[in-house]
């Protein structure tokens, strides 16, 4: 194992006094316990929004903090969920009096520290509605699994609710455009390579020079399929169809087309990603009329991509257009 | 005799020893079918427990000494094991709330407790490839044996032995609950890290009654 780490227990906290050294503008860290907040939170008479969830997938939640998204962001050990104590903090710190939406990812740890942590708050007066992000089509929603995986599609739900917040809209409404986005959006990963866990010290799994696995999660834990290394255009295919077989879209229907790097793959293979993604869309009749490509959900330094699509109308162009400033998304402010 | 609070006690000094024992095993079991953090986190909550146990008042009863254990767990391990191991205590110490010795069946009456508090808290059932596939035979076995007249330690045997093979039962399942149950057939051969560590806190304290 090779990182630019110091001592691997220390990973998480220096890397948020790190975040918060670089963006005092936007953010404010508590150290104990560590959570980080909008640096002009509480916002009075706003809905407050707060995700949070294991650390290693920056700039997921910490990056996404700032006027027309999160309100606090709660990072837990890597690839671990925060306990419920920050969650509690962070929502004492940012609600203005207009209730707190918690954003979760659906993974075991994430709603059960959310879900107490929602029960602590409630207790303490603040009004608290939590919604689960289930966007991964790679796994089976049954009885027999823990349901569909929080991944990529997390980020769009938090630019999309945090517009909503920032325009005024109340609890009830703001959660109900989380959910409408959660409804829309669906994703689909592949990795190239395993993350390692700094204080595991080995990777997570292991795949040969000429194998990658479809389905991949965000935390290494293995997918679908494992298959043999083919050309981008032939994976990105495999990742495409699932996504169109879960949500079918009419030819002329608009969507936002989001190409999420894992870590380690270089933006010029996400481009060719894209470039492959939107081209069978387009010969749908699919309209991509918003895009996002970048590492915005990351698996430590996994290789790896995820492609999701979401399905606009016009409300969710409106809100996905409004000004957002935050230290890994900002425009029109 | 019953299990006082010095028992309680060493039961925790013994469960952090073990657990940093297998921190790399359960790291390794986890890696295998979840996300690898269950030893790491085990070991973080168990090392935080072992901090607050010298601040227990003198009088302490075994039950406040295992609700300790419960809201340090909660608030330290993370992940889904904090919650779970968490109320397993919390709702264990519940049921043994005021009493200064624990009988055969205030052990049982705990071990009952603390997994229907899982079961409530994380939704699964037998065979589903948790750690309740660990905690279900040791709940009946150590009913069976405190229904026999054995000893509190015997009772607290019998229950560590039956989350061992409970645990070791695992590895042929397919996961239904939590990480693994994304893998389907493929978490198949895997023992499941939940199971392994509530078979070596019960160890710990079967250990722990038997010294």
């Amino acid at each position: 194992m090779k990182k630019l780490i110091n001592d691997p227990k220390n990973v998480v906290d220096e890397a948020v006094q790190g975040f918060a050294a670089a963006h005092p503008e936007l953010v404010v860290a508590s150290a104990d316990p560590i959570f980080v907040r909008r640096a002009d939170a509480p916002v009075a008479g706003k809905v407050a929004l707060i995700s949070g969830g294991g650390s290693g997938h920056e700039p997921l939640h910490a990056g996404f903090v700032g006027p027309g998204m999160l309100s606090a962001a709660v990072p837990g050990a890597v690839f671990t969920s925060p306990t419920p104590d920050p969650i509690v903090e962070a929502t004492k710190a940012v609600d203005g009096g207009a209730g707190v939406l918690y954003i979760v990812k659906n993974y075991t740890g994430d709603v059960l520290n959310f879900e107490t942590a929602a029960d602590l708050a409630s207790a303490e007066d603040i009004e608290v509605r939590s919604m689960i992000v289930d966007d991964d089509v790679a796994v089976k929603d049954s009885l027999y699994t823990a349901g569909r995986r929080g991944v990529a599609g997390t980020v769009l739900v938090e630019k999309i609710a945090g517009a909503a917040a920032e325009r005024g809209d109340d609890l009830d409404a703001v959660t109900a455009v989380a959910e409408k986005v959660n409804s829309r959006v669906r994703s689909m990963g592949i990795a190239l390579t395993a993350p390692t866990v700094p204080h595991a010290g080995e990777p997570s799994f292991t795949l040969t020079d000429t194998e990658v696995e479809i389905g991949i999660g965000i935390h290494g834990e293995p997918g679908r399929e494992r298959i043999a290394l083919e050309p981008a255009d032939a994976l990105v295919a495999r990742l495409v169809a699932p996504i169109l077989e879960d949500m079918p879209l009419e030819s002329g229907e608009k969507v936002l087309l989001f190409v999420n790097g894992m870590g380690g793959t270089p933006l010029v293979e996400l481009y060719i990603v894209f470039r492959r993604a939107a081209a069978i869309l387009a010969e749908r009749g699919i309209d991509v009329v918003r895009s996002l490509v970048g590492n915005y959900v990351t698996s430590l330094e996994m290789q790896g991509a995820s492609i999701s699509v979401l399905h606009l109308d016009d409300e969710l162009i409106e809100l996905w257009d409004a000004p957002v400033e935050t230290a890994a998304l900002r425009w029109g402010r | 005799m019953g299990l006082g609070i010095a028992w309680a006690k060493a039961w925790m000094t013994e469960s952090a020893r073990i657990v940093s024992e297998h921190r790399g095993e359960l790291i390794t079991l986890d890696r295998e079918i979840g996300d690898g953090d269950h030893g790491e986190n085990m070991d973080r909550g168990f090392s935080a427990v072992l901090g607050k146990l010298d601040g227990l008042p003198a009088d302490a009863s075994p039950g406040d000494a295992l609700k300790l254990v419960a809201t340090t767990l909660i608030s330290t391990v993370g992940g889904a094991s904090g919650p779970l191991f968490g109320t397993a205590f919390l709702k264990g110490s519940q049921a043994v709330a005021g009493k200064e010795e624990l009988t055969a069946d205030d052990v049982v009456a705990f071990l009952t407790a603390a997994r229907d508090g899982i079961v409530s808290r994380g939704k699964a059932e037998t065979g589903d490839k948790t750690m309740i596939d660990a905690w279900t035979p040791a709940v009946d076995a150590a009913a069976a044996a405190a229904g026999e007249g054995r000893s509190e330690p015997e009772v607290l045997e019998a229950a560590a032995d039956a989350a061992e093979r409970g645990a070791a039962d695992t590895e042929p399942l397919v996961a239904r609950k939590g990480r693994a149950s994304y893998l389907g057939e493929r978490a198949v051969g895997h023992r499941d890290p939940g199971a392994q560590s509530t078979a070596l806190l019960l160890r710990a304290a079967a250990v722990s009654a038997a010294s």
